[in-house]
């Protein structure tokens, strides 16, 4: 569904961070994304959906290549939706706020095409939102602002408010490592539950133990290329280059 | 007798007191006030709002990526115009305003909407800039978030950035309107009636400025002390709302 083809990024037209990237992520498909400090994991992450826009290369999604300046890259951002680090929740909404705004925003704006009401687009997503947060156990926190949650409940809400725009994709940038170590169980049980509804993922990330458990494929990203990839039994077992087993004596 | 020489002493503030209640309350002088007290509260709060408006498009001019030709020549236009407002005396704005443009634009505005049009263009120079920290203020990934869940640029801006920036900036934007309301005091140069022409007109009828003067210089005061803490009672208000709600 995703097709990378040699994607390249500098910055400033200086520093090249990726260095020609090619791979395919298939649908339904858990990548975990693996790698040192600086090797252009979060900017791989960030081409996918151009939020950093690529500067060769092309990202073919169902045929059409993204990478194109002349793409509405909205519509895609849609089915590719990104959680990251540092939550990015909406300081100025309220939690139900935070995770309606989208739906209701495109809702509301493709409503001639839907057929329907302003008011219906509006229940419809106010109940899903609801049975969005009751999944996570975080019903009673709807009115709360971001600025009252603890950091496991900013990223499980921050999850679902990706989850809420029906994404086919969803992208996650080290979705656990700004948290407190208590807290990191229950952002990974979320994820794994996602995992198990067939969602295709892919995810940066530094929790080993995570990645083995819940992918089909790991990518081992060091020096902006993909340095490695197989299973996780490959890669965790039986590890071929030098630098994929000095990164995993110095992670496990 | 002990009543004038005390009062000598005290440059007859007695019997000059006397006068200024009489030109205010029996002659009418207080309707004057009064329209000098609306007036400069019009102008200021009009001022403010329009000054607002101005600062949020200059400032999201300002803060636009600038790939594209047109935000770049934009954002020298608005260069100009912050550097104009800001770089001359408001009187000088309110003169060239009021007697050069009008008459030349040909319109056909009051001195008192001159006046309100003038302080709002001035003051969007300020708020622009007031505005553009507020904008900076804001974590960047709340610009990231917005666009990852697939709303434009401006959208974001309009929808996620900006509320969060004013709420910032709201002390600021306080500070700004109290400024504005002390601005007001020069507004007879194009002949618009404030506190100021008021008072002095209170004066004129008998040549005494020394009580008409300093009841002008206490409403002056009076109101910003008023503003003032109106903007705290907000401020508090906003930080609740940050904490129970
Ligand atoms: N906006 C930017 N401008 C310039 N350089 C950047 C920018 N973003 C990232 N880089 C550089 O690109 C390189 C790769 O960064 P990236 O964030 O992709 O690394 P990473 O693999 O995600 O690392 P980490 O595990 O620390 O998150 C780094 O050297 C970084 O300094
Ligand atoms: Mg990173």
């Amino acid at each position: 569904m995703i097709e990378v083809n040699d994607l390249h990024k500098s910055f400033n037209k200086k520093i090249d961070v990726l260095k020609g990237i090619t791979t395919t992520i298939h649908d339904g498909e858990k990548i975990a994304i693996i790698g040192p400090s600086g090797s252009g994991k979060s900017t791989f992450l960030r081409c996918l959906n151009c939020l950093d826009d690529p500067t060769g290369g092309q990202i073919l999604y169902n045929g059409v290549d993204i990478a194109n300046p002349k793409v509405d890259i909205n519509f895609y951002r849609r089915k590719m939706s990104m959680v990251f680090q540092q939550f990015n929740l909406f300081n100025n909404k309220t939690v139900l706020d935070n995770i309606m705004l989208a739906p209701m925003y495109f809702g509301i704006k493709n409503r001639k095409a839907t057929g329907k009401t302003r008011q219906q687009v509006k229940t419809e997503v106010r109940q899903k939102a609801y049975s969005l947060l009751e999944k996570i156990g975080l019903a009673d926190k709807a009115d709360a602002y971001p600025s009252q949650l603890s950091g496991g409940q900013k990223q499980r809400v921050a999850i679902i408010r990706a989850l809420a725009m029906d994404p086919e994709v969803m992208l996650f940038d080290e979705p656990t490592s700004a948290l407190d170590p208590e807290m990191v169980g229950e952002v990974l049980a979320v994820m794994k539950k996602l995992a198990a509804s067939g969602m295709t993922m892919v995810i940066v990330t530094h929790e080993m133990g995570f990645a083995r458990e819940v992918a089909d494929r790991i990518m081992f990203i060091d020096d902006g290329i993909i340095m490695e990839e197989g299973t996780p039994k490959e890669i965790f077992d039986n590890p071929q280059c030098a630098r994929l087993k000095d990164f995993l004596s110095k992670v496990l | 007798m002990t009543f004038v020489i005390q009062g000598e002493k005290m440059g007859n503030f007695g019997l000059r007191y006397q006068v200024f209640k009489e030109e205010l309350i029996d002659n009418h002088g207080y309707e004057k006030v009064l329209e000098g007290l609306k007036n400069t509260i019009l102008i200021a709060v009009v001022g403010l709002i329009i000054g607002i408006v101005i600062g949020i498009i200059i400032a999201s001019i300002e803060v636009m990526p600038k790939y594209r030709i047109l935000p770049k020549i934009l954002n020298r236009l608005c260069h100009v115009y912050v550097a104009f407002f800001r770089g001359t005396p408001l009187v000088v704005q309110l003169l060239v305003g009021y007697y050069v443009l009008r008459p030349m634009m040909g319109l056909t505005i009051n001195a008192l909407d001159s006046c309100m049009l003038i302080y709002g263009l001035n003051s969007g120079a300020y708020v622009s800039e007031i505005m553009r920290g507020g904008i900076n203020s804001v974590d960047p990934g709340q610009m990231e978030g917005g666009r990852a869940i697939g709303f434009k640029y401006s959208t974001t801006m309009f929808k996620i950035i900006i509320p969060q920036a004013v709420k910032n900036i709201l002390p600021t934007l306080g500070n700004e309107f109290i400024a504005l309301i002390k601005d007001t005091s020069i507004v007879s140069f194009v002949g618009a009636l404030d506190l100021y022409v008021a008072f002095k007109y209170i004066g004129t009828n008998n040549y005494e400025f020394m009580v008409p003067y300093l009841a002008m210089a206490l409403v002056y005061i009076v109101l910003v002390l008023f503003i003032t803490l109106l903007i705290k009672l907000m401020e508090r208000s906003l930080k609740k709302s940050d904490r129970s709600k």
